[in-house]
């Protein structure tokens, strides 16, 4: 599969990442190579082989429908560039 | 139970100016799982709470942090998947959806797209007697709800709090089988009665705790039919997804605006894009959501923080034994077993908390005199004060005294109100409250007797007068009925009149 600089760019900021334009063909050629070598994958045949999600014989933890956590607003925020009267402040996002 | 037959309903049209035009609606409905804890953190879902006070650091995204799946929140959803008689999938997975907002920490929710918990199921809608739509459940699956951000606090920042983040929630995904506005609020109304039912979801819709995406298209008569022979979407027309509606109101407004919207288009040689809409409940359109289009691309993928959801088929099962009685059969119910009528019955089960009223109203008791009371006397008095079922000062056990009392003769449907009004404002055994206060009915023909000869002796003009129109007789007993205080039993004081003015 190849990737284009049109594709690299819209990758680019659907993921928030900014990239100039001079690096987008470089950036489309990894991709490209990436996606080239894990496409090999493709080669191997695996009709009627089951999905395999884990290595070790697993099963997914669950955990107990009780409140054990929270309740510590100030660690929550300690982090924010802006905090105020308990909410994180963004520059307004509105529709 | 009844086998009752349904007809489908006429589908809505629209007159158009080259012809008349049909809906084509699908619902996302999504619903706020009833639980203690969040889906994936240990962080409480209490609404209306200190701003990020109900926040784990699961659920602030902090680096290193793991989710854990509630598992009461994956059995509320099998349950409501099983009370939509649905499929349940033993095997489902969770998948990111990847979009950047505020008040989404992580960058990306964590949903079910290739593997949903619960496969198709199906929502019987009544649009009146005999006649109803069966709506088609095309999954549902289990995802995190997103924070909420607050925009008029300050007039340059939004404020986001994060209590709602993680929180459960179920999207229930219909086909496109509603056919109307109409349709659409009663398909609303008709999961949020099941969900009540089960106890999956409280059905809030104020709190945001049931939200509806709406998609609309329009097509000509005919090709919704081949639709349904195919199941070949080509025949219908673009569809625009119309978010987060809370209100049937809305939600009716909003399908009939973008209807006639997409018709306009269409009749002026357009298309119709498929797009994502937002209702303006104040100028009463929809307009599109420019930024919701570039985010379309979600780049699902699975999670790789979570192994696949494995449930046993005996946990199901268990699940399925426990159900509760669902409203079409506790409606069915009502009506063979306490000789309702099909409205009464509707109205009693609209609402599980009625519907359980009512009953320890009637067992064992007048049935239909237990629902006259139960929806004319009560609910009409609730309703006037604004009060819930839960909050009645009349308990069942007491409305059921009153309801017994009348049974038995032992007071009449006019002391039957007094009666309630004391139960109402001062409460107390009704029983006992007739006794003390002497409000027992009069059956003893001797004393009905010696009223009725004194009214009729103290009235000489108006007995002349009745008995040239034996209309007037209803003076007579009026009279009798103010002098016993409103004690006497009607029919006999009647009867007595009518014999001793010879009419």
């Amino acid at each position: 599969m190849d990737i284009d600089t049109d594709t690299a760019r819209r990758v680019a900021k659907l993921a928030r990442i900014k990239v100039e334009e001079d690096e987008l063909p470089a950036l489309a050629q990894g991709f490209t190579a990436i996606l080239g070598f894990i496409e090999q994958l493709n080669e191997v045949d695996v009709t009627d082989v089951e999905p395999m999600t884990s290595v070790t014989p697993m099963r997914l933890k669950r955990r107990k429908d009780g409140v054990t956590d929270g309740g510590y607003q100030a660690s929550i925020l300690k982090n924010a560039p802006d905090a105020r009267e308990g909410f994180f402040a963004v520059p307004k996002v509105v529709e | 139970m009844l086998d009752l037959t349904f007809a489908p309903p006429t589908p809505k049209t629209i007159e158009g100016a080259t012809g008349p035009w049909e809906l084509v609606i699908g619902m996302e409905i999504h619903a706020q799982v009833s639980s203690e804890a969040k889906l994936f953190s240990g962080a409480s879902t209490r609404f209306g709470a200190e701003p990020n006070s109900n926040v784990a650091f699961v659920d602030a995204a902090m680096p290193g942090m793991l989710p854990v799946v509630n598992e009461y929140c994956i059995e509320q959803a099998v349950r409501t998947g099983l009370g939509l008689k649905a499929q349940i999938n033993l095997v489902s997975a969770f998948d990111r959806k990847n979009y950047f907002y505020p008040d989404l920490p992580q960058g990306y929710q964590i949903s079910q797209l290739y593997h949903p918990l619960v496969g198709e199921g199906e929502v019987l809608v009544e649009m009146g007697q005999g006649t109803a739509r069966k709506v088609r459940i095309e999954r549902i699956h289990v995802e995190q709800d997103a924070g909420k951000s607050i925009h008029d606090m300050d007039p340059t920042m939004s404020f986001v709090d994060l209590n709602r983040t993680g929180v459960a929630l179920m999207e229930i995904v219909s086909r496109p089988d509603i056919r109307g506005p109409e349709e659409a609020a009663a398909y609303v109304v008709k999961l949020r009665q099941i969900l009540r039912y089960l106890g999956t979801c409280d059905g809030n819709m104020q709190n945001g705790n049931l939200r509806a995406d709406v998609n609309v298209s329009v097509c000509r008569p005919g090709d919704y039919e081949k639709y349904q022979e195919t199941q070949d979407f080509s025949h219908l027309g673009t569809r625009c997804e119309i978010k987060n509606m809370n209100s049937m109101r809305f939600i009716q407004q909003a399908i009939d605006f973008e209807a006639r919207r997409q018709i306009a288009l269409l009749e002026d040689g357009g298309t119709v894009e498929q797009e994502t809409r937002l209702y303006d409940a104040d100028k009463g359109e929809t307009r599109s959501m420019r930024s919701k289009e570039e985010a379309h691309d979600y780049r699902y993928f699975p999670d790789p923080d979570l192994l696949p959801l494995e449930i046993e088929q005996a946990w199901v099962d268990d699940i399925a034994a426990s159900l509760p009685e669902l409203p079409d059969d506790k409606k069915a119910r009502f009506m063979t077993e306490f000789g309702l009528t099909d409205y009464d019955a509707s109205v009693l089960t609209a609402d599980v908390e009625n519907a359980h009223y009512f009953e320890a109203v009637a067992r064992g008791r007048d049935g239909k005199l237990a629902a006259n009371w139960v929806i004319n006397e009560l609910f009409g008095r609730l309703k006037k004060e604004g009060h819930e079922i839960g909050d009645s000062p009349v308990s069942a056990e007491q409305l059921g005294g009153i309801v017994e009392l009348i049974s038995s003769g032992e007071i009449s449907g006019k002391i039957a109100k007094d009666l309630f009004e004391i139960v109402y404002t001062e409460g107390g055994d009704p029983a006992t409250i007739v006794a003390e206060r002497g409000m027992k009915q009069v059956t003893d023909t001797g004393a009905i007797e010696a009223a009725v000869d004194a009214v009729i002796a103290e009235n000489p003009a108006q007995v002349e007068k009745a008995q040239a129109n034996p209309k007037l007789a209803g003076w007579f007993v009026g009279q009798v009925m103010k002098a016993t205080g409103g004690k006497a039993n009607p029919k006999a004081v009647n009867e007595l009149v009518a014999k001793k003015l010879g009419l």
